[in-house]
């Protein structure tokens, strides 16, 4: 019998999980469960367990949906922006939670991305990011990196990799973040950010694969992804602390971008106001 | 034991995947048969570090308090 977080926050017949040994998958889906959990107890967050809805996609990241306790959806291949959007537009004061992949919301579902973002829609939209495509049997996905190995690309990746992150900031998501699995503490607090915002917030967090992509790759086991993770992935503190040389190298854990454009709902919400207003006084709309 | 909280571990969900044992900071876990053990419980701060990353839950501390 578990911890009272896996009680309280996960369907406990669903579980243990179906991930690999080793998987990061686990530990992001805890963190989105911890950052819930604060939030429902931080009173000034105005968060309620209600409130909340997890959409997922297609995938390993996808299977979320199923083990997390709370309005849950589990959509079709790339299309949980989709889903959410709707569910978004039709009750605003819902906490719209897409539990996504690196294929699934880059891939797949690239467009539901971008224009989500360009249109800064209040979703929040966790990217389980492990480099590959896991469930289908290891494929390369826009996310692996130039040169590295997958099962259909035995040779080395000739396409360069999106970075989802910068990708969603590009497209006008107000709020764009890297999370990851070693800096668990530093990413559920990134993730409580990401669920406070306002606007569009997508949170990066690199997972690992040590079955296909680890394997592949020669990266070593959960233990060896997890040690380059503590030694390449830089929470924000330290990294600007860091010289320009030393941090060459390296990648920053925590917001990358972060502004206050008006958010979709609100000003969809402003259109509906300022036609009623015109109904009212010229008995309909204009032609 | 440490203070008031305790370590607890469920070996039918752990996968013996090593992570809560390379990165406990006082090595107070092994895996053993691709099993999650305790070898050396006075050591074990309670710092909550192997539940953290513990992709499966199968380790986590309880407040003995409850």
């Amino acid at each position: 019998m578990p911890s009272d977080l896996v009680h309280l926050y996960m369907r406990i017949d669903h579980l243990p999980q179906m991930w690999c040994p080793g998987c990061g998958n686990g530990v992001i889906m805890r963190d989105v469960a911890v950052a819930i959990d604060e939030l429902i107890h931080d009173e000034e967050s105005g968060v309620n367990r209600e409130d909340i809805v997890i959409v997922s996609g297609i995938g390993c990241s996808s299977r979320a949906a199923g083990y997390l306790d709370f309005n849950s959806i589990h959509t079709t291949h790339g299309r949980a922006i989709a889903f959410a959007s709707g569910i978004k537009m039709a009750n605003p004061r819902l906490h719209v939670i897409v539990l996504t992949g690196d294929g699934d919301c880059s891939a797949i579902g690239g467009n539901h991305l971008i224009h989500a973002a360009r249109r800064n829609l209040g979703l929040t939209v966790i990217a389980f990011n492990n480099d590959i495509y896991g469930m289908t049997g290891g494929q390369y996905s826009p996310t692996t990196p130039n040169g590295d190995k997958a099962t259909t690309a035995p040779y080395g990746n000739v396409d360069r990799p999106f970075d989802i992150a910068r990708l969603a900031s590009g497209a006008g998501a107000s709020f764009s973040a890297r999370g990851d699995v070693y800096h668990a503490r530093e990413t559920i607090d990134i993730i409580k950010q990401a669920i406070l915002h306002k606007g569009f917030s997508l949170v990066d967090v690199y997972s690992i694969c040590p079955t296909y992509y680890g394997r592949k790759n020669k990266k070593g086991d959960a233990v060896e992804m997890l040690r380059w993770q503590k030694e390449n992935l830089i929470p924000t503190a330290r990294y600007y602390n860091m010289r320009e040389d030393e941090r060459a190298d390296k990648k920053l854990i925590g917001i990358l971008s972060y502004n206050d454009y008006p958010e979709y709902t609100e000003e969809y919400a402003k259109v509906i106001a300022r036609s009623r207003e015109s109904l009212k006084k010229n008995g309909g709309a204009k032609t | 034991m440490y203070g008031r909280k305790k370590l607890m571990i469920d070996p039918a969900w752990c996968k013996g995947c090593g992570i809560c044992a390379a990165f406990c900071p006082r090595q107070v876990l092994a895996v053993v048969n691709e099993k999650v053990t305790i070898q050396d419980p006075d050591s074990c701060v309670c710092c909550g570090l192997c539940e953290m990353r513990c992709p499966d839950y199968a380790i986590w501390l309880v407040n003995m308090e409850e």
